[in-house]
């Protein structure tokens, strides 16, 4: 009767209610038979084929690693492969009691005192099925000698794996990074399940940063192991069936880099702290990336002692540090013809205006002097000579008439305040000044005020402005292809392990940089080309070549000296001695190359870091057998005296 | 009634027993029967965990702790009269959301999802709070409402459970989300959803799956399910818990291993053995037989409910008894299906069994619910 007025109906509603406990029985009941049914048919149907995985040969689950892709270079040359050895392995649930097990190691000289800490949080990092190793190399001798022991030390086994191995050691350690074990922090980076049964991991450069394609998929296999946890091959009538899933390997990678040529860089800098960043403006390919000293990655990969660690973290001249990528320097003069660019774009000096230079610039009124490098000053000077000689009034006044935000705005679209966005982790930011940056930079009101003087300074690439040499490079580049920019990366083509097709990474374009009048660029190139033209800071750079250079030099103060102070050759302050850069392109009608060499404490831009950049020009445009009859010596220790210099 | 169980010659001393005991019960509002049926399953898990925790005398002593801190709770819920819980529910559904709410923005993070709630002095996680307030609130908006509900009653209800859920889901705990989703669903049915509603709800869920697959479930949350279609997929990672599940529940063939002598879980190729994949243990060490046990004292904790259930008197305990007891049967088969690879891998404990204590404690809470329901039914005025 209530049905349409809606009203509540107490009676229908238990009836109702009653009728719906019924149908949740009955599905209760339905889901409970298909249990029930389920653990009949493991229970009872199926209890042989689980028994025998459970008894007797038990069942394990044991992870094929898939091969590392190789790093090849641009050539095919292979700069990281894989070398089979062997490796110790523990697995927690297999180990009665892991701190004794690692102790009876110790003893039986298995594994360095100073390792147990770390290995032990790596075993405990891990899952209690996981195979963990313990050492990753072992020779002939220690295979030996715990093969005596082994029966003392369930839950440790021997496992034959595969080891990275740079065939050229040092050499471009600092593009291509290494592998290492993988450490309790990588845990967090990976899907730990997807590196089951995997030993090492990239840490750093290419390795790292493709640690995705280098990996590839891993395999398993299932085993008969006994109660131990040790394989055995086949014990009762029953045994199940086997299943196994091969590993696929990871995809190799080609490299933009030219082993020919980051040999020839490495070689010329020899022993000094030092940076070269060689670039194909074409396409951003990176030719050669070298930051000296470097050091032995073969070490990581086989798994460094505490001690020989310390020795590489401690050594004065930081060869872990990549300079290329993470050093950061006062570009110096190698900004000026960026400088000069921004002035002809901002109508604030045309080619053909002059300055006289008398060797010192003062803002009208001031008695603070601006000093030149040449103590008596370079006369007139157009744009030309200005770059060409590196004349340091000249651009005082240059960028005095800028102004600092114009200058920060032009040169910021060359790559020079921020990152390059090149494909390895750990880029250190440059930096361009503005004032807009100062007022964020420094917390105290008074800080903050930027100063016209920090302008001046800022002309002739001093004060705050910062860049790496990677930066420097790029900056270089795009200033070769007159504006058309192009993201650097080390890596420019993939080969899929499965199909082997090799996929090449198209160039990542950047916006360019747009001038008013494309003449502009001429002037430049112009002054640069003066460079290395007699006259010129860095004439012996060109000396000989036959193909057309264009560069400009560069100083950078690391400390002020003062007024009563004098350098003496103690290993200190040779620390001190100014920093020497060096940035050029060829040819240049139809740039291939392009280039920034940075010295610590070289000195001098001209004589220190140009003839480096020659010996790789050379080394890429000459025919190979050409190159040693043109190449100029390997720099000397001491700068040849009268080389006209900054 | 309960002299009949009482033989000749002890009759008197066992009446007086007996009746002593059941006036104690009635006085605390405790249903013997739901009682002891509770208590019996509760037996065979602390039972099965001091083998599964390796005689850990510790971690058994720890659980027989919460279960009896469990009881504690019981009996007090069991105190509270039905009329205040319907009063209460949409104050306790309340606190709930604000409380998920507040791990939504301060929340501690612990294995990878945002779940626990840290009060200085106790840290717990406010989604088990809503398996209980869902089906209570619910219950509390339909009591007034001619049933079976209509359109706008239906839409403010699946509001009720939707916005708790997707705040759990996001946490990301699929399992409570799934719970708290079926304890209001289970409401709406028991109040007499029509059978249209029920079959283009059906519909709908089949339509919105895809959605739900490429948006909102977190990866491993699809690779659980991916897991659970083909184990082999994945069977150093996902896989791992099934496929070594099933080799222990199998290999415990019809009367299992015995106590304690279960190679798959003893030797610790069983992982998370003594908490979400108990059902397995028992399995392995007491076979087919133990499992049909533990079935069928679930059974009758179940059946107990679900008569509790039927005897109420008004529409909110009828309605809360019934989805309480029916969310806990979806909980036991949830588990044991998933342990048993019918289902995917989701973490929802083996009620009264698991190693824990939240959701222990969650579960004597609403049996004390059914008590209070149970034994005032005749002062409810109709």
């Amino acid at each position: 009767m209530a049905r349409n007025s809606r009203l509540k109906d107490h009676h229908a509603e238990q009836r109702m209610f009653g009728r719906r406990v019924v149908a949740a029985s009955f599905v209760i009941m339905v889901l409970l038979g298909a249990l029930f049914a389920r653990l009949f048919y493991l229970q009872v149907v199926r209890y042989d084929y689980f028994s025998e995985l459970s008894q007797g040969n038990r069942i394990r689950i044991e992870p094929i690693p898939p091969p590392r892709g190789l790093l090849l270079d641009r050539e095919g040359e292979p700069l990281a492969l894989n070398r089979p050895a062997y490796q110790l392995e523990l697995t927690r649930e297999q180990t009665p009691d892991v701190d004794d097990t690692l102790g009876r190691l110790v003893a039986l000289g298995l594994l360095p005192a100073d390792d147990v800490a770390r290995t032990r949080r790596a075993i405990m990092a891990r899952r209690a099925f996981d195979a963990v190793p313990v050492r990753l190399q072992l020779s002939e001798e220690e295979l030996a000698r715990f093969a005596v022991h082994r029966p003392d030390f369930p839950g440790v086994e021997i496992r034959p794996r595969l080891t990275r191995l740079y065939p050229h050691g040092g050499v471009g350690v600092h593009a291509l990074g290494y592998v290492a074990a993988i450490s309790e922090q990588d845990q967090d980076r990976i899907d730990v399940s997807k590196y089951a049964g995997t030993t090492l991991i990239g840490k750093l450069g290419i390795e790292r940063n493709y640690e995705e394609l280098l990996h590839g998929e891993t395999g398993y296999q299932q085993l008969l192991v006994n109660a131990q946890g040790r394989r055995v091959d086949r014990v009762g009538v029953k045994a199940p069936e086997l299943q196994r899933k091969e590993p696929v390997a990871g995809d190799d990678l080609y490299l933009t880099i030219d082993h020919k040529l980051q040999q020839v860089a490495e070689a010329a800098l020899g022993v000094q702290r030092a940076a070269v960043v060689a670039i194909d403006p074409r396409n951003g390919d990176v030719l050669a990336f070298v930051s000296t000293p470097t050091f032995d990655p073969n070490g990581f990969a086989r798994g460094l002692t505490v001690p020989e660690y310390r020795a590489l973290e401690e050594n004065i001249d930081k060869p872990l540090i990549d300079r290329a990528l993470r050093g950061v320097y006062p570009p110096g003069s190698t900004i000026k013809p960026f400088v000069a660019l921004a002035a002809l774009q901002y109508g604030v000096m045309s080619a053909e205006d002059t300055r006289y230079c008398r060797g010192v610039w003062q803002f009208p009124g001031s008695s603070r002097k601006y000093r030149d490098w040449k103590k008596q000053g370079h006369g007139t000077v157009d744009m030309h000579k200005a770059i060409a000689q590196s004349c340091d009034t000249y651009f005082y006044g240059v960028s005095d008439q800028i102004g600092i935000d114009r200058l920060h705005d032009f040169l910021v679209q060359f790559g020079l305040n921020g990152k390059t966005g090149i494909d390895v982790l750990g880029e250190r930011s440059g930096l361009v000044p503005s004032q807009a940056w100062k007022k964020k930079a420094f917390k105290k009101k008074e800080l903050q005020v930027w100063f016209p003087g920090e302008t001046v300074i800022a002309g002739i690439g001093q004060g705050y402005m910062l860049v790496t040499p990677l930066q420097l490079a790029h900056a270089t580049a795009t200033l070769a292809m007159r504006g058309k920019g192009f993201q650097p990366r080390l890596v420019r083509a993939v080969r899929d392990s499965r199909t082997g097709a090799v996929a090449t990474l198209p160039p990542r374009p950047l916006p360019d940089v747009k001038v008013d009048d494309p003449r502009y660029w001429d002037t430049i190139v112009g002054g640069m080309i003066g460079v290395v033209s007699p006259g010129g800071t860095a004439v012996r750079v060109q000396a000989g070549a036959p193909y057309k250079i264009a560069g400009k030099t560069g100083t950078a103060q690391v400390f002020s000296i003062g007024q009563n102070e004098k350098y003496n050759e103690s290993q200190v302050s040779e620390r001190l001695r100014d920093h020497a850069l060096f940035i050029a392109f060829a040819p240049v009608d139809d740039p291939k190359i392009a280039i920034a060499v940075l010295v610590e404490n070289g000195r001098h831009g001209g004589s220190t870091a140009g003839p480096i950049a020659r010996a790789v020009f050379d080394a890429y445009l000459l025919p190979r057998e050409a190159v040693q009859a043109s190449s100029p010596a390997i720099p000397p220790a001491a700068p040849p005296a009268g080389g006209i210099d900054e | 009634m309960r002299t009949e169980i009482a033989g000749p010659g002890h009759s008197s001393r066992a009446q007086r027993t007996f009746s002593l005991t059941g006036r104690l019960l009635d006085a605390l509002h405790i249903d013997g029967p739901l009682l002891l049926s509770v208590l019996a399953v509760c037996a065979v898990g602390l039972i099965v965990l001091y083998s599964a925790a390796g005689e850990d005398v510790r971690i058994f002593l720890g659980q027989a702790a919460r279960v009896g801190l469990g009881l504690g709770v019981l009996t007090i819920v069991a105190q509270i009269p039905p009329r205040v819980m319907r009063i209460g529910a949409p104050f306790l559904y309340g606190v709930g959301l604000l409380l998920l709410i507040g791990v939504a923005v301060v929340g501690d993070v612990a294995m990878g999802a945002q779940r626990w709630l840290d009060l200085g002095f106790i840290r717990f996680q406010p989604s088990e709070i809503m398996k209980i307030a869902v089906p209570l609130c619910c219950a509390w908006y339909l009591h007034e409402r001619p049933l079976p509900p209509d359109f706008t009653t239906l839409v403010i209800v699946a509001l009720i459970v939707l916005v708790p859920t997707l705040l759990i889901a996001e946490q990301p705990d699929l399992g409570t989300a799934l719970l708290v989703t079926a304890g209001g669903g289970l409401v709406i049915l028991l109040a007499g959803l029509q059978l249209r509603y029920i079959l283009g709800l059906g519909a709908v869920i089949a339509a919105a799956i895809p959605v739900v697959w490429k948006f909102l479930l977190h990866d491993y949350q699809r690779q659980r399910v991916l897991t659970f279609l083909n184990p082999q997929n994945d069977p150093l990672g996902a896989g791992y818990h099934t496929i070594q599940s099933q080799i222990a529940i199998g290999s415990g063939g019809i009367f299992g291993k015995g106590f304690m002598n279960g190679s798959q879980a003893q030797l610790e190729f069983l992982p998370e053995r003594s908490t979400d994949f108990i059902f397995a243990v028992i399995g392995e060490e007491w076979g087919l037989v133990g499992c049909i046990v533990l079935m069928a004292l679930y059974l009758l904790v179940i059946g107990r409910g679900l008569y509790i259930a039927t005897q109420a008197q008004d529409t909110f305990t009828r309605l809360t008894a019934g989805s309480l007891t029916l969310l806990f049967s979806v909980y036991a088969f949830v588990n044991s299906g998933m342990v048993a690879g019918l289902l995917p891998v989701v973490g929802v404990p083996l009620p009264l069994v698991s190693y824990g204590g939240t959701s222990l404690v969650t579960l004597m809470a609403g049996f004390g619910i059914l008590m209070a329901v149970h034994s005032r039914r005749k002062l409810v005025s109709t």
